[in-house]
Protein backbone atom coordinates (compact mmCIF):
# COMPACT_ATOMS: atom_id res chain seq x y z
CA UNK A 1 0.00 0.00 0.00
CA UNK A 2 2.73 2.50 1.02
CA UNK A 3 4.37 1.40 -2.10
CA UNK A 4 1.89 2.67 -4.17
CA UNK A 5 2.35 6.07 -2.49
CA UNK A 6 5.41 6.65 -2.83
CA UNK A 7 5.95 5.49 -6.44
CA UNK A 8 4.42 8.37 -7.45
CA UNK A 9 6.97 10.99 -5.76
CA UNK A 10 9.84 9.82 -7.21
CA UNK A 11 10.37 6.52 -8.85
CA UNK A 12 7.48 7.34 -11.49
CA UNK A 13 7.45 11.19 -10.72
CA UNK A 14 4.38 12.28 -13.75
CA UNK A 15 7.07 15.28 -14.69
CA UNK A 16 10.02 14.35 -14.52
CA UNK A 17 10.26 10.76 -14.82
CA UNK A 18 7.53 9.65 -17.04
CA UNK A 19 7.12 13.79 -19.12
CA UNK A 20 3.31 13.65 -18.89
CA UNK A 21 0.90 16.99 -17.99
CA UNK A 22 3.47 19.17 -18.91
CA UNK A 23 1.38 22.21 -20.11
CA UNK A 24 0.11 23.37 -16.99
CA UNK A 25 3.57 22.65 -15.47
CA UNK A 26 5.34 25.14 -17.33
CA UNK A 27 2.37 27.52 -18.16
CA UNK A 28 2.24 27.90 -14.16
CA UNK A 29 4.95 27.85 -12.88
CA UNK A 30 5.86 31.75 -12.62
CA UNK A 31 5.27 31.73 -9.15
CA UNK A 32 5.40 29.54 -6.32
CA UNK A 33 1.62 30.49 -5.20
CA UNK A 34 -0.08 29.29 -8.56
CA UNK A 35 2.40 26.28 -8.22
CA UNK A 36 0.13 25.36 -4.81
CA UNK A 37 -3.35 25.96 -6.09
CA UNK A 38 -2.78 24.18 -9.38
CA UNK A 39 -0.93 21.04 -7.18
CA UNK A 40 -4.05 21.01 -4.85
CA UNK A 41 -6.15 21.23 -8.07
CA UNK A 42 -4.60 18.38 -9.32
CA UNK A 43 -4.44 16.44 -6.18
CA UNK A 44 -8.03 16.82 -5.92
CA UNK A 45 -9.22 15.72 -9.39
CA UNK A 46 -7.18 12.86 -9.74
CA UNK A 47 -8.07 11.75 -6.32
CA UNK A 48 -12.04 11.90 -7.25
CA UNK A 49 -11.16 10.75 -10.42
CA UNK A 50 -9.47 7.58 -9.21
CA UNK A 51 -11.91 7.28 -6.49
CA UNK A 52 -14.98 6.80 -9.01
CA UNK A 53 -13.28 5.10 -11.77
CA UNK A 54 -11.86 2.28 -10.17
CA UNK A 55 -15.62 2.25 -8.06
CA UNK A 56 -17.23 1.66 -11.56
CA UNK A 57 -14.88 -0.11 -12.76
CA UNK A 58 -16.86 -2.85 -13.48
CA UNK A 59 -20.25 -1.13 -14.69
CA UNK A 60 -18.29 1.05 -17.40
CA UNK A 61 -18.77 -0.67 -20.88
CA UNK A 62 -15.45 -1.38 -21.95
CA UNK A 63 -15.66 0.72 -25.49
CA UNK A 64 -17.07 3.79 -24.07
CA UNK A 65 -14.72 3.69 -21.12
CA UNK A 66 -12.27 6.69 -22.18
CA UNK A 67 -15.69 9.27 -22.82
CA UNK A 68 -16.39 8.16 -18.98
CA UNK A 69 -13.66 8.58 -17.31
CA UNK A 70 -13.49 11.94 -19.25
CA UNK A 71 -17.22 12.86 -17.67
CA UNK A 72 -15.68 12.15 -14.42
CA UNK A 73 -12.91 14.20 -14.41
CA UNK A 74 -14.71 16.67 -16.13
CA UNK A 75 -17.27 17.20 -13.32
CA UNK A 76 -14.27 17.18 -11.00
CA UNK A 77 -12.56 20.21 -12.74
CA UNK A 78 -15.88 21.92 -12.99
CA UNK A 79 -16.18 21.90 -9.02
CA UNK A 80 -12.86 23.11 -8.56
CA UNK A 81 -13.38 25.79 -10.87
CA UNK A 82 -16.65 27.13 -9.09
CA UNK A 83 -14.70 25.90 -5.61
CA UNK A 84 -11.25 28.53 -6.53
CA UNK A 85 -13.56 31.26 -8.64
CA UNK A 86 -15.49 31.93 -5.11
CA UNK A 87 -12.88 31.58 -2.56
CA UNK A 88 -9.56 32.47 -4.37
CA UNK A 89 -10.51 34.88 -7.27
CA UNK A 90 -7.17 36.20 -7.39
CA UNK A 91 -5.21 32.54 -7.96
CA UNK A 92 -8.15 31.66 -10.44
CA UNK A 93 -7.50 34.29 -12.43
CA UNK A 94 -3.72 34.27 -12.61
CA UNK A 95 -4.13 30.36 -13.29
CA UNK A 96 -6.73 31.15 -16.24
CA UNK A 97 -7.32 29.06 -19.12
CA UNK A 98 -5.08 26.49 -17.12
CA UNK A 99 -7.78 25.33 -14.46
CA UNK A 100 -9.85 24.11 -17.25
CA UNK A 101 -7.36 22.77 -19.08
CA UNK A 102 -6.74 20.02 -15.86
CA UNK A 103 -9.39 18.21 -17.74
CA UNK A 104 -6.86 17.58 -20.52
CA UNK A 105 -3.81 16.84 -17.98
CA UNK A 106 -2.93 13.29 -19.03
CA UNK A 107 -1.30 12.42 -15.48
CA UNK A 108 -5.14 11.74 -15.01
CA UNK A 109 -6.70 10.19 -17.60
CA UNK A 110 -3.42 8.06 -18.10
CA UNK A 111 -4.02 6.93 -13.75
CA UNK A 112 -7.86 6.23 -14.78
CA UNK A 113 -6.44 4.10 -17.73
CA UNK A 114 -3.45 2.56 -16.58
CA UNK A 115 -3.77 2.13 -12.65
CA UNK A 116 -7.81 2.91 -11.25
CA UNK A 117 -9.42 0.69 -13.46
CA UNK A 118 -7.82 -1.91 -12.36
CA UNK A 119 -7.35 -1.67 -8.87
CA UNK A 120 -8.83 -1.19 -5.20
CA UNK A 121 -10.34 1.53 -4.09
CA UNK A 122 -7.64 1.97 -1.69
CA UNK A 123 -5.11 1.37 -3.53
CA UNK A 124 -6.01 3.95 -6.03
CA UNK A 125 -6.64 6.53 -3.18
CA UNK A 126 -2.58 5.79 -2.57
CA UNK A 127 -1.73 5.85 -5.87
CA UNK A 128 -4.09 9.34 -6.75
CA UNK A 129 -2.38 11.00 -3.79
CA UNK A 130 1.07 9.91 -4.65
CA UNK A 131 1.12 11.15 -8.35
CA UNK A 132 -0.52 14.34 -6.60
CA UNK A 133 2.20 14.67 -4.92
CA UNK A 134 4.75 13.90 -6.92
CA UNK A 135 3.22 16.01 -9.34
CA UNK A 136 3.04 19.07 -6.98
CA UNK A 137 6.73 18.76 -5.52
CA UNK A 138 8.23 18.69 -9.14
CA UNK A 139 5.58 21.95 -9.96
CA UNK A 140 7.11 23.44 -6.77
CA UNK A 141 10.70 23.43 -8.07
CA UNK A 142 9.99 24.43 -11.52
CA UNK A 143 8.14 27.43 -10.23
CA UNK A 144 10.65 27.92 -7.10
CA UNK A 145 13.57 28.16 -9.47
CA UNK A 146 11.53 30.61 -11.66
CA UNK A 147 10.35 32.87 -9.48
CA UNK A 148 13.72 33.10 -7.40
CA UNK A 149 15.98 34.16 -10.48
CA UNK A 150 13.35 35.12 -12.93
CA UNK A 151 11.54 37.83 -10.01
CA UNK A 152 13.50 37.83 -7.51
CA UNK A 153 10.78 37.08 -5.02
CA UNK A 154 8.73 34.13 -3.79
CA UNK A 155 4.85 34.40 -3.07
CA UNK A 156 2.73 32.36 -0.63
CA UNK A 157 -0.11 33.11 0.67
CA UNK A 158 -0.39 36.25 2.87
CA UNK A 159 -0.86 36.22 6.66
CA UNK A 160 -2.11 38.38 9.23
CA UNK A 161 0.98 41.27 8.72
CA UNK A 162 3.34 39.46 6.42
CA UNK A 163 2.16 39.84 2.57
CA UNK A 164 2.89 36.79 1.23
CA UNK A 165 5.95 37.62 -0.86
CA UNK A 166 9.54 37.42 -0.02
CA UNK A 167 12.09 39.34 -1.47
CA UNK A 168 15.53 38.27 -2.36
CA UNK A 169 17.84 41.13 -1.98
CA UNK A 170 19.77 41.32 -4.91
CA UNK A 171 18.24 39.73 -7.06
CA UNK A 172 14.52 41.57 -6.41
CA UNK A 173 16.67 44.21 -7.97
CA UNK A 174 18.42 42.96 -10.55
CA UNK A 175 16.11 39.92 -11.69
CA UNK A 176 17.15 37.38 -14.67
CA UNK A 177 13.95 37.88 -16.39
CA UNK A 178 14.07 35.06 -19.01
CA UNK A 179 13.41 33.29 -16.58
CA UNK A 180 10.21 34.29 -15.97
CA UNK A 181 8.97 33.72 -20.00
CA UNK A 182 8.71 30.90 -21.82
CA UNK A 183 11.55 30.61 -23.08
CA UNK A 184 12.40 30.20 -19.06
CA UNK A 185 10.08 27.72 -18.60
CA UNK A 186 11.39 25.12 -21.01
CA UNK A 187 15.19 25.79 -20.33
CA UNK A 188 14.68 24.92 -16.78
CA UNK A 189 12.73 21.61 -17.03
CA UNK A 190 15.32 20.42 -19.78
CA UNK A 191 17.94 21.29 -16.89
CA UNK A 192 16.21 19.48 -14.13
CA UNK A 193 15.30 16.42 -16.45
CA UNK A 194 18.94 15.87 -17.70
CA UNK A 195 19.39 16.53 -14.08
CA UNK A 196 17.44 13.54 -13.08
CA UNK A 197 19.08 11.10 -16.02
CA UNK A 198 22.29 11.76 -14.50
CA UNK A 199 21.57 11.01 -10.79
CA UNK A 200 19.11 8.12 -11.56
CA UNK A 201 22.37 6.49 -13.74
CA UNK A 202 25.13 7.51 -11.15
CA UNK A 203 22.40 5.79 -8.43
CA UNK A 204 22.10 2.49 -10.84
CA UNK A 205 25.62 2.15 -12.16
CA UNK B 1 -8.89 42.81 -34.29
CA UNK B 2 -9.19 42.46 -38.13
CA UNK B 3 -8.54 38.81 -39.56
CA UNK B 4 -4.99 39.58 -40.52
CA UNK B 5 -3.93 40.62 -37.12
CA UNK B 6 -5.70 37.22 -35.48
CA UNK B 7 -3.78 35.51 -37.91
CA UNK B 8 -0.54 37.03 -37.21
CA UNK B 9 -1.40 37.11 -33.23
CA UNK B 10 -1.80 32.98 -33.70
CA UNK B 11 0.57 32.18 -35.38
CA UNK B 12 3.61 34.55 -34.35
CA UNK B 13 2.79 36.62 -31.12
CA UNK B 14 0.81 34.03 -29.22
CA UNK B 15 2.42 31.16 -30.63
CA UNK B 16 0.48 28.17 -28.73
CA UNK B 17 3.25 26.10 -27.91
CA UNK B 18 6.25 28.91 -27.09
CA UNK B 19 4.66 31.26 -26.04
CA UNK B 20 1.52 29.67 -24.22
CA UNK B 21 2.57 26.10 -23.11
CA UNK B 22 -0.30 24.67 -24.84
CA UNK B 23 0.57 21.24 -26.35
CA UNK B 24 4.02 20.28 -25.19
CA UNK B 25 3.09 16.68 -24.99
CA UNK B 26 3.05 16.25 -28.57
CA UNK B 27 5.11 18.71 -29.21
CA UNK B 28 8.07 16.65 -27.56
CA UNK B 29 6.45 13.45 -27.86
CA UNK B 30 5.74 12.94 -31.54
CA UNK B 31 8.64 15.47 -33.20
CA UNK B 32 11.15 12.94 -33.53
CA UNK B 33 10.87 12.82 -37.09
CA UNK B 34 9.89 15.18 -40.50
CA UNK B 35 7.00 13.01 -41.33
CA UNK B 36 4.75 12.35 -38.21
CA UNK B 37 5.45 16.45 -36.92
CA UNK B 38 3.53 17.35 -40.47
CA UNK B 39 1.18 14.49 -39.85
CA UNK B 40 0.29 15.85 -36.81
CA UNK B 41 0.91 19.17 -37.47
CA UNK B 42 -2.45 18.87 -39.70
CA UNK B 43 -4.27 16.69 -38.17
CA UNK B 44 -4.28 19.26 -35.48
CA UNK B 45 -4.87 22.61 -37.45
CA UNK B 46 -7.93 20.61 -39.19
CA UNK B 47 -9.24 19.83 -35.16
CA UNK B 48 -8.80 23.17 -34.19
CA UNK B 49 -10.22 25.26 -36.82
CA UNK B 50 -13.18 22.61 -36.48
CA UNK B 51 -13.60 22.94 -32.94
CA UNK B 52 -13.06 26.30 -32.30
CA UNK B 53 -15.90 26.86 -34.41
CA UNK B 54 -18.51 24.33 -33.12
CA UNK B 55 -18.02 25.42 -29.64
CA UNK B 56 -18.29 28.68 -30.25
CA UNK B 57 -22.05 27.17 -31.74
CA UNK B 58 -22.59 25.41 -28.48
CA UNK B 59 -21.51 28.10 -26.16
CA UNK B 60 -23.79 31.21 -27.85
CA UNK B 61 -27.00 28.83 -28.92
CA UNK B 62 -27.08 26.23 -25.77
CA UNK B 63 -24.93 27.15 -23.10
CA UNK B 64 -25.66 31.14 -23.01
CA UNK B 65 -29.32 31.10 -23.89
CA UNK B 66 -30.17 28.57 -21.64
CA UNK B 67 -27.77 30.04 -18.45
CA UNK B 68 -25.44 27.47 -17.81
CA UNK B 69 -22.02 28.45 -18.84
CA UNK B 70 -20.53 26.89 -16.27
CA UNK B 71 -21.23 23.26 -18.06
CA UNK B 72 -18.60 24.79 -20.47
CA UNK B 73 -15.78 22.76 -19.40
CA UNK B 74 -17.92 19.00 -19.50
CA UNK B 75 -19.47 19.99 -22.34
CA UNK B 76 -16.26 21.38 -24.56
CA UNK B 77 -14.53 18.22 -23.82
CA UNK B 78 -17.34 16.02 -24.74
CA UNK B 79 -17.99 18.40 -27.98
CA UNK B 80 -14.46 17.94 -28.71
CA UNK B 81 -13.85 14.23 -28.15
CA UNK B 82 -17.10 13.24 -30.54
CA UNK B 83 -15.48 15.81 -33.05
CA UNK B 84 -12.60 13.98 -32.95
CA UNK B 85 -14.25 10.85 -33.50
CA UNK B 86 -16.41 12.19 -36.39
CA UNK B 87 -13.52 13.48 -38.21
CA UNK B 88 -11.97 10.25 -38.12
CA UNK B 89 -14.57 8.36 -39.56
CA UNK B 90 -15.64 10.84 -42.22
CA UNK B 91 -11.49 10.92 -43.54
CA UNK B 92 -11.67 6.82 -43.09
CA UNK B 93 -14.78 6.76 -45.69
CA UNK B 94 -13.58 10.25 -47.55
CA UNK B 95 -9.79 9.51 -48.07
CA UNK B 96 -8.63 6.41 -47.54
CA UNK B 97 -4.71 8.28 -48.05
CA UNK B 98 -5.19 10.88 -45.91
CA UNK B 99 -6.74 8.91 -43.36
CA UNK B 100 -3.46 6.84 -43.63
CA UNK B 101 -1.72 9.69 -42.71
CA UNK B 102 -3.36 11.36 -40.39
CA UNK B 103 -5.09 8.40 -38.75
CA UNK B 104 -3.16 7.45 -36.17
CA UNK B 105 -2.60 11.06 -34.62
CA UNK B 106 -6.36 11.75 -34.39
CA UNK B 107 -7.20 9.85 -31.39
CA UNK B 108 -4.39 11.52 -29.89
CA UNK B 109 -5.46 15.15 -30.26
CA UNK B 110 -8.81 14.74 -27.72
CA UNK B 111 -6.38 15.29 -24.75
CA UNK B 112 -4.17 17.48 -26.85
CA UNK B 113 -4.56 20.92 -24.71
CA UNK B 114 -4.06 22.93 -27.50
CA UNK B 115 -7.40 22.01 -28.81
CA UNK B 116 -9.84 22.80 -25.72
CA UNK B 117 -7.26 25.80 -25.21
CA UNK B 118 -8.05 27.61 -28.33
CA UNK B 119 -12.14 26.40 -27.55
CA UNK B 120 -11.61 28.52 -24.15
CA UNK B 121 -9.82 31.44 -25.33
CA UNK B 122 -12.10 31.88 -28.61
CA UNK B 123 -15.08 32.03 -26.10
CA UNK B 124 -13.23 34.49 -23.49
CA UNK B 125 -12.05 36.94 -26.07
CA UNK B 126 -15.76 37.03 -27.72
CA UNK B 127 -14.82 35.81 -30.77
CA UNK B 128 -17.65 35.79 -33.69
CA UNK B 129 -17.70 32.73 -35.50
CA UNK B 130 -16.09 33.23 -38.19
CA UNK B 131 -12.99 35.29 -36.29
CA UNK B 132 -12.96 31.99 -33.85
CA UNK B 133 -12.57 29.72 -37.30
CA UNK B 134 -9.80 31.88 -38.05
CA UNK B 135 -8.15 31.63 -34.54
CA UNK B 136 -8.75 28.24 -33.98
CA UNK B 137 -6.66 27.88 -37.96
CA UNK B 138 -4.09 30.09 -37.20
CA UNK B 139 -3.08 28.66 -33.70
CA UNK B 140 -3.09 25.11 -35.45
CA UNK B 141 -0.87 27.04 -38.21
CA UNK B 142 1.10 27.91 -35.32
CA UNK B 143 1.35 24.56 -33.75
CA UNK B 144 2.37 22.93 -36.91
CA UNK B 145 5.05 25.60 -37.59
CA UNK B 146 6.46 25.17 -33.78
CA UNK B 147 6.34 21.12 -34.36
CA UNK B 148 7.85 21.41 -37.86
CA UNK B 149 10.67 23.64 -36.76
CA UNK B 150 11.45 21.18 -33.84
CA UNK B 151 11.41 18.34 -35.55
CA UNK B 152 13.86 19.52 -38.47
CA UNK B 153 16.15 20.51 -35.54
CA UNK B 154 16.00 17.30 -34.15
CA UNK B 155 16.92 15.48 -37.41
CA UNK B 156 20.13 17.14 -37.68
CA UNK B 157 20.51 16.71 -33.39
CA UNK B 158 20.57 13.16 -33.92
CA UNK B 159 23.77 13.04 -35.87
CA UNK B 160 25.65 15.31 -33.08
CA UNK B 161 27.26 14.13 -30.14
CA UNK B 162 25.38 15.26 -26.99
CA UNK B 163 26.50 14.26 -23.30
CA UNK B 164 24.58 11.54 -22.33
CA UNK B 165 22.37 12.77 -19.64
CA UNK B 166 20.98 15.52 -22.32
CA UNK B 167 19.57 12.80 -24.57
CA UNK B 168 16.46 12.43 -25.73
CA UNK B 169 13.55 14.66 -23.83
CA UNK B 170 16.22 17.01 -22.11
CA UNK B 171 18.10 17.99 -25.09
CA UNK B 172 14.51 18.90 -26.95
CA UNK B 173 13.09 20.64 -23.99
CA UNK B 174 16.56 23.13 -24.58
CA UNK B 175 15.92 23.21 -28.07
CA UNK B 176 12.30 24.04 -27.44
CA UNK B 177 13.49 26.68 -25.10
CA UNK B 178 16.07 28.26 -27.22
CA UNK B 179 13.38 28.61 -30.18
CA UNK B 180 10.98 30.50 -27.69
CA UNK B 181 13.98 33.36 -27.37
CA UNK B 182 14.06 33.24 -30.67
CA UNK B 183 9.88 33.80 -30.82
CA UNK B 184 9.99 36.91 -28.34
CA UNK B 185 10.73 38.55 -31.31
CA UNK B 186 7.38 38.88 -32.36
CA UNK B 187 5.88 41.03 -30.12
CA UNK B 188 2.80 43.29 -30.45
CA UNK B 189 4.96 46.17 -31.70
CA UNK B 190 5.89 43.66 -34.49
CA UNK B 191 1.23 44.26 -35.39
CA UNK B 192 1.03 47.35 -34.82
CA UNK B 193 4.13 48.44 -37.13
CA UNK B 194 2.69 45.57 -39.92
CA UNK B 195 -1.30 46.88 -40.04
CA UNK B 196 -1.60 49.88 -37.85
Amino acid sequence: MLKEFTKGIFKENPIFIIVLGLCPALGVSTKVINAIGMGAGVIFVLLGSNIFVSLLKNFIPEKVRIPSYIVIIASFVTIVQMTMEAFAPALYKSLGVFVPLIVVNCIILGRAEAFANKNTVMSSIMDALGMGIGFTLALLLIAFIREFLGAGTITLFPVGSFSGVIRIPVLADNPVRVFGLAAGALLVIGFLKAFFNWYSERRAG
Amino acid sequence: MTYIGIIITFVFINNFILTQFLGLCPFIGVSKNIESAVGMGFAVTFVMALASLTTWAIQNFILVPLNIEFLQTITFILVIASLVQFVELVIQNISPALYKALGIYLPLITTNCAVLGIAIISVQSKFNALESFVAGFAAGLGFLLAILLMSAIRTKLDNEWIPKPFRGIPIAFITGGLMALAFMAFDKALLTNLIG
